[in-house]
């Protein structure tokens, strides 16, 4: 489903991405588990195009997104849906309008399937009678899933999903991942997800990555991971700011 | 030395050919869009509302206001030389002109400019702008396209509007005040002023209206660094727009006077 070779990437002086080397199969769910600041959103960006790397290659289906037009890059942001950090939403949108928007600029024009498509949505991210609110009067967890929802709503065949459930209780987090888990098994949906939660890596990922310095620094299943007794890992699994190594 | 007086020429030379080069590729980006997707009704008829019903109040205080000082000032020094009664002649095409079509572009640079690129800028910060991307929307076909046709719509009815106000002040503005032959004063007033006088105003505006809402929307999808950008995009795109107005008018007038020259022929 995707590929990513060599991928490179500096914003201003910093080197972000140092030749990142990444493959999702189709229907699989890759964590990327990383350090905060180390790169995981931009390198998310990078799979839909809404950043150019400054070298590498990135396949997405089939097909080389290096050097598309944003027109051209429209077809694959069709197929792959996005759930940004922040959540993203339209603040002069209600919650509502701001789910059914990608439903109606693929042109569905019937209010009321509309509507009914919308509180489907809804009812999985556990958001049932919020279509009226604004997004500002939404707490940032309640956001997160609104943005959810809108990523979800046109059953793209891969989503990626930026800290789905940073900021969230712990109850909302477990169906999070309940949900993420349910939209692969029933749909085989492709998922990336970044995380630097480990439960819910452990819960969702057929594989996780642990990107480190620009790189992937290791790669395989979560079984794999918790075995691995590389110092930097196991500084991040047991969240150890002074390395033993040191 | 002198090397350094040329490179420290250049730069800003350099930065501001690039800028150019910015604001012609986004209203290429944007004709071609205008001409090959589907217009998006709901928001263009938003904009119309937002930019041209909304400025109304704006546009006709200032042209009213204008007219009416522009009268009295006329008349002051004509009435010198007993040729009071020309005074709606001098401000009617003064009027259509030049007063109108600036001070209308100025005012809308100021109300709607400012709010365009604050709008724009705030959803590029807050990354509303990706999350249109991201969800297959080019947001030039979503933002700026509805916004750049309103205007061309707008800003002429705005600046005719702006003239018929500053003409029926300045009237007001003569007979009460200024005991002038109400007659005298229209007869005068029609006599000099022709359709070109109107054209050439309402020609102005359209082409104010098409740097303000390019520049504001720029700077809008140019915007970084959160709150203090989106400021600094907001006065930057009101300035440049202004500034923009006021020099362009210059060389309009100069090129439209050979189109529609002034005087009564
Ligand atoms: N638009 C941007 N401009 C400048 N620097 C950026 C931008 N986006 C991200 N960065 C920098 O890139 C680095 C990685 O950021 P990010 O990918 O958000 O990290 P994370 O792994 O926490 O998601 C950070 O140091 C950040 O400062
Ligand atoms: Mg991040």
């Amino acid at each position: 489903m995707i590929a990513v070779r060599d991928l490179r990437k500096a914003i201003g002086e910093q080197e972000i991405l140092r030749g990142v080397e990444l493959e999702v199969a189709v229907g699989e769910t890759l964590v990327i588990i990383g350090r905060s600041g180390g790169g995981k959103s931009v390198l998310l960006k990078h799979l839909i195009g809404l950043m150019q790397p400054d070298a590498g290659e990135i396949w997405v289906s089939g097909k080389s997104i290096i050097g598309m037009s944003e027109r051209q890059l429209t077809a694959i942001r069709q197929k792959v849906g996005i759930l940004f950090q922040s959540g993203a939403l339209f603040d002069s949108m209600t919650v509502e309008d701001n789910i059914a928007f990608p439903l109606r600029e693929a042109g569905m024009r019937d209010g009321k399937a509309m509507r009914a498509r919308v509180n489907e949505v809804l009812e999985v991210v556990e958001l049932e009678g919020e279509n009226a609110k604004m997004p500002e009067s939404l707490s940032g967890g309640m956001r997160k899933r609104v943005g959810l929802a809108r990523a979800i709503i046109r059953q793209p065949s891969c989503v990626l999903y930026d800290e789905p459930t940073s900021g969230l209780d712990p109850v909302v987090s477990d169906s999070i991942n309940r949900l993420i888990r349910r939209l692969q098994e029933r749909f085989q949906m492709t998922s990336v997800v970044v995380t630097h939660d480990m439960k819910s890596a452990v819960h969702v990922g057929d594989r996780i990555a642990y990107l480190h310095e620009g790189r992937v620094y290791f790669q395989g299943t979560p079984a794999k991971l918790k075995q691995c007794d590389d110092p930097i890992i196991q500084d991040f699994l047991l969240g150890r700011s002074e390395s033993a190594t040191h | 030395m002198i090397a350094r007086f040329f490179i420290a020429l250049g730069a800003p030379l350099v930065a501001f050919v690039h800028y150019l080069g910015e604001l012609v590729l986004l209203a290429a980006d944007t004709f071609r869009s205008v001409f090959t997707h589907r217009l998006r009704w709901r928001l263009f008829l938003q904009q119309i509302v937002e930019i041209g019903l909304l400025s109304q109040v704006v546009v006709i205080v200032t042209g009213g206001f204008t007219g009416a000082v522009f009268a009295a000032q006329t008349y002051f020094q004509f009435n010198k030389i007993g040729m009071g009664s020309a005074t709606g002649a001098v401000v009617a095409v003064a009027i259509c002109r030049e007063l109108a079509p600036v001070l209308s572009a100025l005012m809308v640079s100021g109300r709607v400019g400012a709010a365009m690129s604050a709008e724009i800028g705030t959803m590029k910060v807050t990354e509303q702008i990706d999350a249109l991307r991201a969800l297959a929307v080019y947001p030039v076909d979503y933002l700026v396209v509805p916004r750049v046709l309103a205007m061309m719509i707008s800003m002429p009815l705005l600046t005719a509007e702006c003239i018929g106000f500053g003409i029926i002040a300045s009237y007001l503005v003569a007979i009460v005040f200024l005991d002038i032959n109400g007659t005298y004063y229209v007869a005068n007033m029609v006599q000099w002023t022709r359709m070109r006088d109107l054209i050439m105003g309402v020609s102005k505006a359209f082409v104010f209206g098409i740097l303000i809402v390019f520049i504001s929307c720029h700077k809008g999808l140019t915007t970084r660094e959160g709150a203090v950008g989106v400021g600094r995009a907001t006065t930057e795109a009101v300035v440049i727009s202004s500034l923009a107005v006021l020099i362009s008018n210059f060389f309009l007038t100069m090129a439209l006077n050979i189109v529609y020259p002034a005087g009564y022929q």
